[in-house]
């Protein structure tokens, strides 16, 4: 396929932002029929090249050439009438309407002005049957699971006589038979001869689908390399610029004396907690200085336990006691004053305010602790703020930044930040390492083993079954809203056994009866 | 691997959704009718309906420009003011002498040029439609006033025809000829909304405008349009109101856009945007004619009691509407 001419290709690119350079002399190609991972830590420049490309951003140098012509796209629509057409990570569909409707909004087919909904609704199903997909298009959107969404929005994007698509992180809220369903498409649209630009954090992915890999670091090309020749240990080094024991590091640590912990006082305890709806009665024990992994499928209700956890909602049956002492959660008020933190798994829309600074937004929760009437005094504020950006490594390291300019994993470490400066005894982080890159993810890992090391009690929530193992003391395994199992993590637990608990809901050493 | 099917819940619970409030609000309007009917001889008469249209003509053509304005998630404070100003430069021209087919097109260039500024403001400054649109209405009402402080009779032979023109059957019921314009708005307003591109922008912005965008949809254009719109209702209402009261006057029409706005909830049409129809507006101005209707009817009751009835029936109907769970965001 390399021996074809590229579709794309962009030659030194530079763009900056204030306070920020984004990019700087970035080349990139792209050859028909070929699956194209771009690779880079967050914040290396990859969203920022994609929306360069698409012209949702001017460029401020370098060229991009399609085809054979020089272009300069003015915004998304006129990129995809090109040809190059974008699925993003948060999928960017209309909810309110019908399927077929988002399929064809902006070119729907017309006569005399009118828009013909028969037509659309046929040549909607026709387009979703070429994905294999069997669903109502006059439903709405939002009726549908986000796997669907992603394929309705990929379905938009082909419809178009795409020649370049891209995905921008489209498998980081999938569970993996729907990955394996989006991989079919890809694979088929690739055979088609569409170039796919690939962006995922996940490295499985990468050497499952990519035929080419373009590593960016800190908004610099770092190279283009045939996946076949460059191993996976080679990719995380040049994506991270440096060698990379820290994980290993983390492995050394885990699977920590479970007794030790367990001898001295519960932090936590709650018998037979449930929600109607949300998660069936559970009890779970957490000590101080303990890490317990909640593991399960996407909507096996693990999030509604830590909201459970945090008084977000209230529980309907049930006991809780916190340092021995019992009453409920009745909202996250109390638990903030107990001594919880809860970094949610929906950062954007549940976590941080875009438009306040890094340092805004990191103090919000500990000014919150002490009231409004007493604030923290600056320099105060400057001290916390700087050694925890020192301490998680968030780049920008500049205090003043609106939080929004950040790429998604510093974002996330802001967000743990805030938790940290209340210095809670139990913290409840919920897929804090989602559609983060493997620089970060480590750092934050290493994080939760300090913090525990430090006597610090963690909920660990992560879709990634190796995270929660090396992490954990105990793994509390959820399935259809049901606290199926709690496993103590010695050396006779690992992947299989938890994978064969999900599925098998067997081992109900703790659920109820 | 094979077909995929992966539908989410019954098909029964999710596709009337869409069409719950709208038909919430029939069966009010129908409930209200029948009360009438019960316990009013001459409410049964169907001239009662025809009045309810009469009366309230102007304020159907407005809601439907507020329709598009609310489909988006936005709101037009400044569509009383905007009425009152357009009879009232209606009326001072006339006045004048200038011939009715002139001071019928200069009357309604006003209405959309204020709304396309304020669009505009809007849009590229990204200021609140709230703020913008009360700085409207404290325009529009000062311009009122400027004019002239005292009512403008309109004794022009066109205003006093269209004023005065019944159309009707042999019984003796009629209609004005206001109600076919308004009528006439709310068809042209329905089908824009239903099958042309702005129309389907209007629903997609109210419902995700940061997706609309990067779908490559016009929102600068359509969010523009839907004020340019709504000034234009608001003009062709403040018409039908000079017709109507076949006069100008600076202090008429107060807290109109208050009683648009009820309307056009009551009708269906969810505050934050994208999802609503003309026809729930249809029905929304109608409860509100209804209630007044039957409050005269009544005769002891103060008019005031139509304000209490409103507000009891809006509160109602957004907690209805959060109960539904229409809230896509």
């Amino acid at each position: 396929m390399t021996d074809s001419r590229p579709v794309l290709t962009m030659t030194g690119i530079s763009k900056s932002f204030p306070g920020v350079r984004a990019l700087h002399n970035v080349d990139f190609r792209l050859f028909p029929g070929e699956v194209h991972a771009l690779m880079g830590e967050n914040g290396a420049g990859k969203s920022t090249l994609i929306k360069v490309l698409t012209g949702v951003y001017g460029i401020d140098e370098g060229t991009i050439t399609l085809g054979e012509e020089q272009v300069a796209f003015n915004g998304p629509m006129q990129a995809s009438a090109a040809g190059v057409s974008t699925v993003y990570q948060e999928v960017n569909l209309c909810p309110n309407l019908s399927v077929a409707e988002n399929i064809f909004i902006g070119r729907e087919p017309r006569r005399f002005g009118a828009v013909r909904w028969g037509e659309v609704r046929r040549r909607a199903r026709q387009l979703l049957a070429r994905l294999d997909l069997d669903i109502d298009v006059t439903a709405p959107v939002a009726s549908y699971s986000l796997a669907v969404q992603q394929m309705v929005a990929i379905a938009r994007a082909i419809d178009v006589q795409a020649r370049v698509l891209i995905l921008d992180e489209p498998t980081s809220s999938l569970d993996a038979g729907e990955v394996e369903q989006l991989f079919r498409i890809m694979r088929q649209l690739r055979d088609e001869g569409i170039a796919i630009l690939f962006v995922t954090h996940f490295l499985d992915q990468v050497y499952g689908m990519a035929d080419r890999i373009t590593v960016l670091r800190n908004g610099t090309l770092v190279g283009e390399y045939p996946t076949a020749e460059l191993p996976q240990l080679a990719l995380v080094e040049k994506m991270i610029g440096k060698e990379l024991d820290v994980l290993e590091g983390i492995e050394e640590h885990s699977r920590r004396d479970l007794a030790a912990l367990e001898g001295g006082t519960p932090f936590m305890e709650v018998s037979q907690l449930g929600r109607k709806g949300a998660v069936a009665p559970f009890s779970l024990t957490i000590h101080a200085g303990e890490v317990v992994g909640l593991a399960g499928l996407l909507g096996s209700g693990r999030t509604e336990v830590a909201r459970l956890f945090f008084g977000a909602d209230r529980a309907d049956r049930g006991e809780v006691a916190v340092s021995g002492k019992p009453g409920g959660l009745r909202n996250p008020v109390q638990a903030i004053e107990r001594g919880i933190g809860f970094c949610s798994e929906n950062r954007r829309a549940e976590g941080i305010i875009p438009d306040l600074t890094v340092r805004e937004n990191m103090i919000l929760a500990m000014q919150a602790s002490r009231g409004w009437l007493r604030p923290i005094p600056r320099r105060r504020q400057d001290e916390l703020v700087e050694q925890y950006i020192k301490a998680l490594s968030i780049r920008p390291a500049n205090p003043d930044v609106p939080v929004r300019n950040l790429s998604g994993g510093n974002q996330q470490k802001v967000l743990l930040a805030r938790w940290l400066i209340t210095e809670p005894r139990l913290l409840i982080l919920d897929e804090p390492t989602r559609g983060i890159d493997v620089g970060a993810k480590a750092e934050i890992q290493k994080l939760v083993v300090q913090l525990s090391d430090g006597g610090m009690a963690v909920l660990f929530i992560s879709a990634e079954l190796e995270e929660v193992l090396r992490l954990s003391h105990k793994v509390a395994v959820m399935r259809d809203r049901e606290m199926v199992a709690q496993l103590n993590n010695d050396d006779t637990v690992n992947a299989d056994r938890v994978m064969q608990t999900i599925a098998s809901g067997s081992q109900r050493e703790e659920a109820d009866k | 691997m094979t077909t995929t099917s992966l539908t989410t819940g019954p098909s029964w619970a999710r596709l009337p959704r869409r069409h719950v409030p709208v038909l919430v609000t029939l069966a009010l309007l129908l409930v209200m009718y029948g009360i009438g009917v019960s316990q009013y001889r001459a409410f049964s008469n169907i001239q009662v309906i025809f009045n309810v249209f009469i009366d309230n003509g102007f304020l159907l053509v407005v809601a439907v420009g507020m329709t598009f304005v609310i489909l988006t998630g936005g709101i037009d404070l400044s569509v009383g003011s905007v009425v009152a100003m357009t009879a009232m430069v209606s009326a001072w021209l006339l006045q004048s002498g200038l011939p009715a087919l002139v001071v019928l097109v200069i009357a309604l260039l006003i209405g959309p040029t204020l709304g396309f500024l304020m669009g505009c403001a809007i849009h590229f400054f990204d200021l609140q439609p709230f703020i913008v649109t009360l700085a409207g209405m404290f325009f529009a009402r000062g311009m009122c006033t400027f004019i002239s402080d005292a009512s403008i009779p309109i004794t022009d032979g066109f205003w006093t025809t269209m004023s005065q023109y019944r159309i009707g059957d042999p019984r003796g019921n009629f209609v004005s000829i206001s109600v076919l314009i308004a009528f006439a708005v709310v068809l042209v307003a329905a089908y824009v909304l239903s099958y042309t591109r702005l129309g389907r922008n209007v629903y997609a912005i109210g419902g995700n405008p940061q997706s609309a965008l990067l779908m490559g949809l016009p929102v600068a254009r359509t969010r523009i349009a839907v004020y340019t719109i709504s000034g234009l209702c608001s003009a062709i209402g403040g018409i039908l109101l000079s017709f109507y009261t076949l006069s100008g006057a600076p202090l008429i029409a107060v807290g109109m856009e208050l009683d648009v706005i009820a309307a056009v909830v009551i009708g269906g049409t969810v505050l934050t945007g994208g999802s609503g129809y003309i026809f729930g507006t249809v029905l929304g101005v109608l409860v509100l004619g209804v209630i007044q209707t039957l409050i005269t009817f009544d005769g002891s009751l103060n008019s005031w009691w139509t304000k209490i009835v409103i507000g009891g029936l809006l509160f109602a109907f957004i907690l209805f509407q959060r109960l539904i769970g229409i809230r896509y965001k």
